[in-house]
């Protein structure tokens, strides 16, 4: 167990980096507590396993340094850190036993062998891997050779920190929703910092108390599941996180305030009178824009029913405006006048968040 | 649902099938009529039964090559099957180096048999070539022309240069089709050297090993050309294998009616063994 720090941490695959595009990761500096549960979200690519492979052990970066427990580890061995990783593919020892893959970490490093029966048979009981403990490996479906990776990640006790990257990818859905309580089940019984990367929000958000969302090698926000629905620090994580994801409208800003289609818009951030972004944008999630009396003249363009919800499509003079609301409620056709929630709407200058 | 029926099939099948017929069952079947008949030429047959069969079985002669091809063949599978691994394992896995490996490994497959044959004879003879005086210079009595010891060595040497590329190229395949998630695994999982190979590269290699297997066993179990231009058979008889007694019989002697026999029970041989393998090797599998 141990709480993880990451100090300015870049890396880059290339031997000489001449532009910011060289860099797989940039800048990176994460403080994370002991027994925590942690999801890394971004889109392929992002760098995500770069930074788990960093912190396992399995590269070493270009710069900065990994700390477990105030420790310095950047150039320590996967062994050495003692952590546990779970990979996207189930890795299992096809020749080997159910139970003799649960205790293959636990008789490398000469652990004895009661201990080693003890330690295997409450996995197995944990992942309800019991009835087919003494089969071959090989044999098992794939959930149940995942499930097999993710006991060898959980056998030994000690560990620092486990990491899953992306361990649900080839699991069947209705599966991949037992799997996954299944974890969140686990971390709140053992209580070790798990480290959990995926592209997938809805994983990450049932997951995870706190999400870092990455996007080309950088952290755009981390935070409680919460906060990055309510409040997007970066226009990335607002139409990344979401279903549909925020609107980003192009905006002016004349004298402290953000007009859109000349129309003026209040936002919770505090505009300077004096900006100079290359871009302005107002950020305003589909669930909190309205049909209204009057506000930005939109014409209405698709409407969409999922079900509980309607996706209504419409286009200002400065871009599209996606609305969600309730099936039941009534809706315009031709032209109609929107209007923004005030506390849920946001000023972002080049991208980020203006506060 | 209705089949189509469509007669013009047979038009892509009889090609095939003509050739299948010419170069196959036509001559196989020729050897089986050989095999139970006599013959003194101008076409004239006499029914012998299974009298050549008999006599194969109980000739001491073909006990003697059939012991010598057991032995020879299981010789070259202990050498060339863990060194070709053992190749295959130490060769770069990316870099400038991979093509270089490559072709090195392919060149000796890439040479016709009977050159194989020739060059080795002119590289081992103990007066001129270089392995023969060489090894006479350095104090070794060495003559495959008249040693069977020495022959034996020769042959052996000369398969093992000539194929054991083969169970490099194959298990290098197999290496290389092994997701580094299984070697990043094995490393937090703080495996050791031997444990990877053993429970992680060898398993993954099972399959191309099968095929190695197979292949160098019904190859090295039919040698021909290589040692009959390297030794002949000789000295004496110490290096005829099964084939090379058998043209001996066949063409030598013209005993057409034992050697067809014996050519079938050649080819029953191969295919047993072919068979049992395969089977032992794949019964984990169909246990799935």
């Amino acid at each position: 167990m141990s709480k993880i720090t990451l100090k300015d941490l870049s890396h880059s695959y290339l031997e000489k980096q001449n532009s910011n595009d060289d860099w797989a990761l940039r800048n990176i500096n994460i403080d994370w507590k002991d027994g925590g549960a942690y999801a890394l979200l971004g889109p392929s690519g992002c760098g995500k396993t770069t930074l788990l492979n960093i912190i396992s052990g399995l590269l070493n970066p270009t710069k900065g340094k990994v700390f477990f427990n105030n420790e310095d580890i950047t150039l320590k061995t996967p062994v050495e850190r003692n952590i546990a990783q779970i990979f996207q593919f189930p890795v299992i020892y096809d020749t080997m036993t159910v139970y003799n893959n649960l205790a293959f970490p636990l008789k490398n490093r000469g652990i004895p062998p009661n201990e080693i029966d003890k330690r295997v048979k409450e996995i197995a009981e944990m992942l309800e891997l019991t009835k087919t403990l003494y089969n071959r490996a090989s044999g098992l479906t794939a959930d149940g050779k995942q499930k097999i990776s993710l006991g060898r990640g959980l056998a030994r006790s000690d560990v620092n920190v486990i990491m899953f990257d992306e361990p649900l990818t080839v699991i069947d859905p209705h599966l991949k929703w037992v799997l996954r309580s299944k974890l969140k089940e686990l971390h709140q019984k053992i209580n070790r910092t798990m480290i959990y990367v995926t592209h997938d929000q809805t994983e990450a958000l049932t997951f995870a108390d706190q999400v870092v969302v990455m996007h080309e090698g950088e952290i755009v926000q981390t935070g409680t599941p919460v906060e990055l629905f309510e409040k997007p620090r970066h226009t990335f994580v607002g139409y990344f996180i979401g279903s549909p994801g925020m609107n980003i409208i192009p905006c002016e800003i004349q004298n402290g305030t953000a007009e859109v289609a000349g129309i003026k818009i209040s936002t919770s951030s505090k505009i300077k009178q004096k900006s100079n972004f290359s871009k302005t944008e107002i950020g305003i999630r589909p669930e909190f824009v309205s049909f209204s009396k009057d506000g930005i003249p939109v014409k209405i363009i698709k409407v969409s029913n999922t079900g509980r919800h309607k996706i209504i499509d419409t286009e200002c003079k400065n871009g599209k405006i996606k609305i969600l609301s309730h099936s039941s409620k009534e809706i315009p056709s031709g032209s109609a006048f929107l209007s923004f929630d005030k506390k849920y709407t946001y000023a972002y200058g080049d991208s980020r968040i203006i506060e | 649902m209705d089949k189509t029926i469509n007669q013009k099939a047979w038009f892509f099948v009889i090609p095939v099938f003509i050739l299948v017929a010419f170069n196959a069952v036509v001559p196989l079947m020729t050897v089986v009529n050989y095999a139970f008949q006599d013959t003194f030429g101008n076409n004239v047959f006499m029914w012998e039964g299974t009298r050549w069969f008999k006599q194969i079985l109980k000739s001491e002669r073909f006990h003697a090559a059939l012991g010598r091809q057991f032995l020879f063949t299981g010789i070259i599978l202990l050498i060339q099957i863990p060194l070709g691994i053992a190749i295959a394992l130490s060769m770069p896995k990316k870099g400038i180096g991979v093509p270089i490996c490559l072709v090195l490994m392919s060149m000796p497959l890439l040479i016709p048999w009977n050159v194989v044959g020739a060059m080795w004879n002119i590289f081992a003879l103990p007066e001129i070539g270089f392995l023969g005086h060489s090894l006479n210079d350095l104090g070794f009595d060495y003559n495959f022309t008249q040693q069977i010891g020495d022959a034996w060595f020769t042959t052996i040497l000369m398969d093992v240069w000539h194929w054991t590329s083969l169970v490099v190229l194959l298990s290098y395949a197999g290496l290389q089709s092994i997701q580094p998630a299984y070697y990043q695994a094995a490393e937090i999982d703080g495996a050791s050297k031997w444990a990877i190979f053993r429970y992680i590269e060898l398993p993954k290699m099972k399959k191309v090993l099968t095929i190695a297997i197979l292949l160098r066993f019904m190859d090295s179990f039919m040698i021909y050309t290589e040692p009959f231009v390297l030794t002949g058979g000789g000295p004496g008889n110490a290096t005829a294998f099964l084939s090379i007694d058998l043209v001996k019989m066949a063409l030598g002697q013209f005993d057409l009616g034992p050697a067809a026999a014996m050519s079938l029970i050649y080819f029953f041989i191969v295919l047993l063994v072919c068979w049992v393998f395969y089977n032992l090797m794949m019964r984990n599998e169909v246990q799935k």
